[in-house]
């Protein structure tokens, strides 16, 4: 591998493996995401997607072989199962936390626009807990966006997500052509037309 | 250091916010204790001394604490947003600390209903012993915090967390009794700022590892 | 993080090395009990009951040195990531709780002995090794009750930082409450030691501390031998 392509990949995995106890969930994985590349995972339940995307997020650490991540914590954006956001708290209030603890200019106009972005500002000051699933994913995808970050890692985006939702999300990834993703899916297809890659796991 | 400074605001706020809207643990906690100093009422018999009295107030205090600690990221798992907050670029032991000074405050405001009615029940109380439980406040919510992340981890969240605190607790409840009861209790007071300072650091410190996998 | 087999675990204590700690532990051991019994003189004020403190004082002093092993050994996997420190920390604490469980022992023989009772609250050593007797034992509810993984070695090694720490701490504590809440009346505290008690106690001592090595070295090389397996067991299924 030359110094100019090292510097162009964002994720580097050699051999990663990551075992749970007994479970062995990811084993002897080579991956490669070149820096703006957007990588599909494709794979049945419980073949090693999640944890793919969370031991690339770092919220795992591997068990054997390498795995590098050139993005600080502040350039990822990472969406989840779950919409990692506080039930008792409004959209808003939710989201001006994250802008504040991603260190955001003006996070309180940032994040109105990206619930508006995502058809959520009429909600925007409602609890979180008395959202639809739907809503719930358009809230998690504005909490993965708001910070611009270069580096998306998305757990199923479309889960959840209506015709319309569905829609605005391939609108903010259209927007968003510089960023590199590796992106777990059911359904590859939607998103073809965007892959450079995929990776399909056992 | 500012940034550091708005990140532990931004999430003591938070928390205190949450339960206001939630109001889970506080009455939960206000109850618990004035219960638990009625049963001791039963539980001591007639001619028990003050100073029994006021080691069993130590005692509803710790556990009192205790209840409030099985709480403490109660709201994170909820939303899995415990993910989010590692995720975030600010510095990990800045939600140690965050949660601490939410979970001092709850202690404190417990506090403001179980010292009056022991008062009320009981007998008076010393401001020295006032200075006592502020001190053990700060000493209880900082482990708390860390032990709390720690039994997390474990499959049996809600069994792990005393055991893991009750040993640790025991120097604080020396420190509340002495101050409370001895004729000097400066040496009480200053060991309590001695455990305070000694775990708070280390909890701080350490609570990047706890946290993370 | 590229790591063989053998290096996760540590390559072990060396073989060469194993027989003579134990040498050493048996000699000192049998040596510093002759000492103490037929050459030491008697306390004057015990009498031949005080001879227990050759046995106690070094198994409490020994206890010490394998919680502190074992709080270096967490700090090093804390500092470095490399997981063969857990285990060791893991054997060093075990150790230590042995040691502490027998230190209860041994001093509850020697509270029975000198004044009638199987346990007192007076005794600060015996209060104090209670209190991390009930902590390190949790130490192990931690272990048993959380699955194996990194999380499991970072949350087992801070909880062992905490330990040491509050060693020192408990220590302080149960003396102030001497002062006041539980008179510390009985204290095996005695004035100089003549050196010959001094000189058979140091054996004794040397001897347990040997005797603690030779037994962490023979635990330790048994549970990495146990992870090697399994992971290759896992390897080859």
């Amino acid at each position: 591998m030359t110094e100019e392509s090292r510097l162009t990949d964002v994720i580097t995995a050699r051999k990663l493996s990551k075992r749970f106890g007994d479970k062995r969930v990811l084993e002897g994985l080579d991956l490669v995401v070149p820096r703006g590349g957007f990588v599909l995972v494709t794979g049945p339940n419980g073949s090693g997607k999640t944890t793919l995307l969370r031991l690339c997020a770092g919220l795992f650490t591997p068990t054997d072989g390498e795995l590098e991540v050139e993005a600080p914590r502040g350039a990822i954006g990472f969406l989840a199962h779950e919409p990692l956001v506080y039930n008792e708290l409004t959209a808003l209030e939710n989201l001006d936390l994250y802008g504040r603890l991603y260190r955001l200019p003006e996070r309180r106009e940032r994040a109105g626009a990206m619930l508006e972005r995502f058809g959520l500002w009429r909600a925007r000051n409602e609890r979180a807990g008395t959202f639809s699933r739907g809503m719930l994913q358009r809230l998690a995808l504005c909490r993965t966006l708001l910070h611009d970050p270069d580096l998306l890692l998305l757990d199923e985006p479309f889960d959840g997500l209506d015709v319309d939702g569905a829609e605005l999300l391939h609108t903010e990834l259209a927007e968003r052509s510089s960023v590199t993703a590796l992106v777990a899916t059911h359904d590859p297809e939607a998103l073809a037309a965007r892959s450079t890659a995929r990776l399909a796991l056992a | 250091m500012n940034a550091y400074a708005g990140d532990v605001a931004a999430l003591a706020r938070k928390d205190l916010l949450l339960e206001v809207r939630s109001r889970d643990t506080l009455p939960a906690m206000l109850l618990f204790v004035v219960s638990a100093l009625t049963i001791f009422h039963f539980a001591l018999p007639s001619g028990s001394s003050e100073r029994a009295e006021t080691g069993l107030l130590w005692i509803a205090i710790v556990f009192t604490a205790l209840l409030g600690l099985t709480r403490a990221f109660a709201a994170e798992r909820e939303g899995g947003v415990l993910d989010g907050l590692v995720l975030a670029p600010c510095d990990r032991s800045a939600i140690w600390l965050g949660k601490t000074i939410g979970l001092t405050v709850f202690l404190v405001l417990a506090e403001l209903v179980a010292l009056p009615a022991f008062a009320l029940f009981f007998h008076p109380l010393s401001w020295d012993l006032v200075a006592a439980v502020a001190l053990a406040d700060i000493g209880i919510a900082s482990i708390g915090t860390l032990l709390a992340a720690i039994a997390a981890a474990s499959r049996a969240r809600e069994l792990l967390l005393p055991l893991l605190f009750l040993p640790l607790a025991i120097p604080v409840v020396i420190g509340g009794v002495g101050a409370s009861i001895a004729s000097d209790p400066g040496s009480f007071l200053g060991f309590l700022i001695l455990y305070d300072g000694v775990f708070a650091i280390l909890s701080w410190a350490s609570f990047e590892y706890v946290i993370t996998e | 993080m590229s790591t063989s087999l053998l290096s996760r675990h540590g390559r072990g204590p060396s073989p060469r090395f194993g027989p003579l700690f134990a040498a050493a532990a048996l000699a000192l051991l049998v040596g510093g009990f002759a000492l103490a019994f037929y050459w030491a003189p008697e306390d004057a004020d015990q009498g031949f009951s005080q001879k227990i403190f050759y046995l106690h004082v070094p198994i409490a002093l020994t206890a010490y040195a394998c919680f502190g092993w074992g709080a270096w050994k967490a700090l090093r996997l804390l500092w470095t990531g490399e997981r063969r420190y857990d285990l060791e920390s893991y054997t060093a604490i075990h150790m230590g709780l042995i040691f502490g469980l027998l230190t209860l022992v041994t001093g509850s023989i020697w509270a029975k002995i000198s004044w009638g009772q199987w346990w007192t609250w007076g005794e600060r050593q015996l209060v104090l090794f209670l209190i991390l007797f009930l902590f390190y034992s949790s130490y192990f509810m931690l272990r048993y009750s959380t699955d194996p993984g990194p999380r499991r070695e970072r949350n087992s090694a801070v909880y062992a930082l905490f330990g040491v720490v509050l060693i020192p701490v408990s220590f302080l504590a149960v003396r102030i409450a001497g002062t006041i809440l539980h008179p510390t009346i009985f204290t095996h505290e005695g004035a100089d030691l003549p050196w010959q008690m001094l000189v058979a106690f140091l054996v004794c001592l040397a001897g347990m501390l040997s005797l603690a090595a030779t037994l962490y070295r023979v635990e330790l090389t048994g549970k990495r031998i146990d992870a090697s397996l399994r992971e290759l067991r896992e390897l080859l299924a």
